[in-house]
């Protein structure tokens, strides 16, 4: 009892971290990530596609570890690695002979352990391994360009996702449709992907590789229980995403837990609550 | 001049032939009811019309200035649809994507497109409600806005009427008998309710993994094929 009480910061304590500079820099990437991975959350869950984020994640898992032991930029490599990896599970997904479940779970698993090997073998198993699982803000300091290059991305997603709105809601709602009437399905599923893989590698140190497909999930999932339009849909996601993120990153200071496990558990709470209201106002 | 005319046509999944000897076409107004037993090749052959799927031998072609990418399509409803949040308006309008193109956005023509096609189903009240709430013939009525926004020329009917009731059945068929005579768009249906098909369209096409018959419905009545199948029976 008596541990717990004293990893809590004091308020002044809080406020004084989240002035710092390295903090900033976290929150204005988190809050831009949060955006991006809302907003694609909702095409990714109603079109079932919400495995390929974990997949993707857990790739991303591997290539950040793989970018570390060869010293090379880890948040371009695992970018070009999870793109790739994107449009493979896309392949899978369709036409192949293990089904879309089967191959994520065994991608995913695969991607673990191939982390795990490649750690263990080289620099031996840290505790690092726990900040790329779950989230760090503190170590993997951000520096002035990350922030400029994950909030360029960020920006660069969202514009995409604008553009390309009434695509995306023709592919999302009836792709059968869109295709006889001539969209090009395919192109705008690749999309989807590349767009998703690239939220995914952008969030997934500060929220680690195995909760980061949770940001994307929940807020789109919370928004689904209050919301009936699509584009009210889209947009009250895009809030909760970002007010999460706030809620959690402030938890996560001032109790020092993971920032990825207390953002992911404010989004637990929210939909808990927002899925019970409306059990309720159902069953009246 | 046809809409979209069929010659010799043959389609195969895997080189394995589903359907063979398709040869009809259908003009401007013409009302066309596909019948045939379930795997007789009629959602085979609707994909190939749709241009989902090439011809394996013979050819399928449109004109009459009708584009493959402007045949309204009301496919049969996926279970995925079923609790999608989306408004009826939403629906209706993405059916103008392909005047649009890549171009961002709805422009006004596009909603202008949407509130007539809504107005010509009599669904303008039903504009902000949640799709996934209205009942079943609701639903068709939406997605049938939704492909004349699609279209102007010619329409694709998958099984509208299946999983509705009988009287919601009768009036859905007299909407799309309506539509026709209004505004002179073609209409191909597939159904296995032949006794509708008969009924309401003047020509039908009976598939059994071959063209087994193509002709107006009066003729159909009176073959040797109409009649079995009419009876209940199976043409062999």
């Amino acid at each position: 009892m008596s541990d717990f009480s004293l990893d809590i910061a004091s308020v002044a304590e809080t406020i004084e971290i989240f002035s710092m500079d390295f903090m900033i820099r976290a929150v204005v990437v988190g809050l831009f990530v949060s955006v991006c991975a809302a907003l694609l959350g909702v095409s990714l869950v109603l079109k079932r596609y919400a495995m390929i984020g974990t997949g993707l994640s857990h790739i991303g898992f591997a290539a950040m570890i793989i970018a570390g032991v060869i010293d090379f930029a880890p948040v371009a490599f695992s970018m070009v690695v999870v793109v790739a990896a994107a449009f493979l599970l896309l392949r899978l997904n369709e036409n192949s002979k293990i089904k879309g479940d089967s191959a994520v779970a065994l991608i995913s698993t695969g991607g673990l352990a191939t982390g795990v090997i490649v750690m263990g073998i080289t620099t031996g198993i840290t505790l690092q391994i726990c900040d790329i699982l779950f989230g760090n803000i503190g170590i993997l300091t951000i520096t002035q360009n990350d922030m400029y290059f994950s909030v360029g991305l960020s920006v660069l997603v969202i514009v995409v996702f604008v553009l390309f709105y009434k695509q995306l809601f023709a592919v999302t709602f009836d792709e059968t449709f869109a295709k006889a009437t001539g969209t090009n399905v395919e192109l705008y599923k690749s999309l989807l992907a590349v767009l998703t893989a690239v939220t995914v590698v952008l969030g997934m140190r500060m929220m680690g590789a195995l909760l980061i497909t949770s940001l994307t999930l929940f807020p789109a999932l919370s928004a689904m229980r209050i919301c009936k339009r699509f584009l009210s849909v889209v947009i009250a996601s895009a809030i909760i995403g970002v007010v999460c993120f706030g809620i959690g990153i402030f938890f996560s200071v001032s109790l020092t837990l993971p920032p990825g496990a207390s953002i992911v558990g404010v989004n637990l709470i929210l939909f808990t609550i927002l899925s019970g209201a409306t059990w309720v106002k159902k069953s009246n | 001049m046809a809409l979209i005319s069929c010659r010799d046509a043959a389609f195969a999944y895997d080189g394995k032939t589903v359907v063979e000897g398709l040869n009809f076409r259908v003009a401007q107004g013409d009302y066309l009811c596909i019948v045939g037993e379930n795997g007789s090749g009629k959602s085979t052959l609707m994909k190939g019309l749709l241009g989902l799927m090439r011809p394996k031998s013979g050819e399928i072609s449109t004109g009459d200035g009708l584009k493959s990418t402007q045949i309204g399509y009301l496919p049969q409803q996926s279970s995925q649809q079923k609790d999608f949040p989306a408004s009826v308006y939403e629906v209706v309008i993405s059916g103008t994507l392909n005047r649009r193109g890549i171009r961002p956005f709805y422009s006004w023509r596009e909603h202008e497109v949407a509130e007539e096609n809504m107005e010509k189903l009599g669904i303008i009240p039903l504009r902000k409600k949640s799709f996934r709430e209205l009942s079943g013939g609701q639903q068709q009525r939406v997605l049938l806005a939704r492909a004349l926004c699609a279209t102007e020329k010619l329409l694709l009917l998958d099984e509208p009427v299946s999983g509705l009731d009988p009287i919601v059945t009768a009036e859905l068929y007299q909407t799309i008998d309506t539509l026709r005579r209004e505004t002179g768009v073609a209409i191909i249906m597939i159904s296995h309710d032949i006794r509708s098909g008969v009924e309401y369209a003047p020509h039908i096409l009976h598939l059994q993994n071959r063209q087994i018959f193509f002709g107006t419905t009066d003729e159909y009545k009176n073959s040797e094929a109409g009649r079995y199948f009419l009876q209940g029976g199976e043409f062999r």
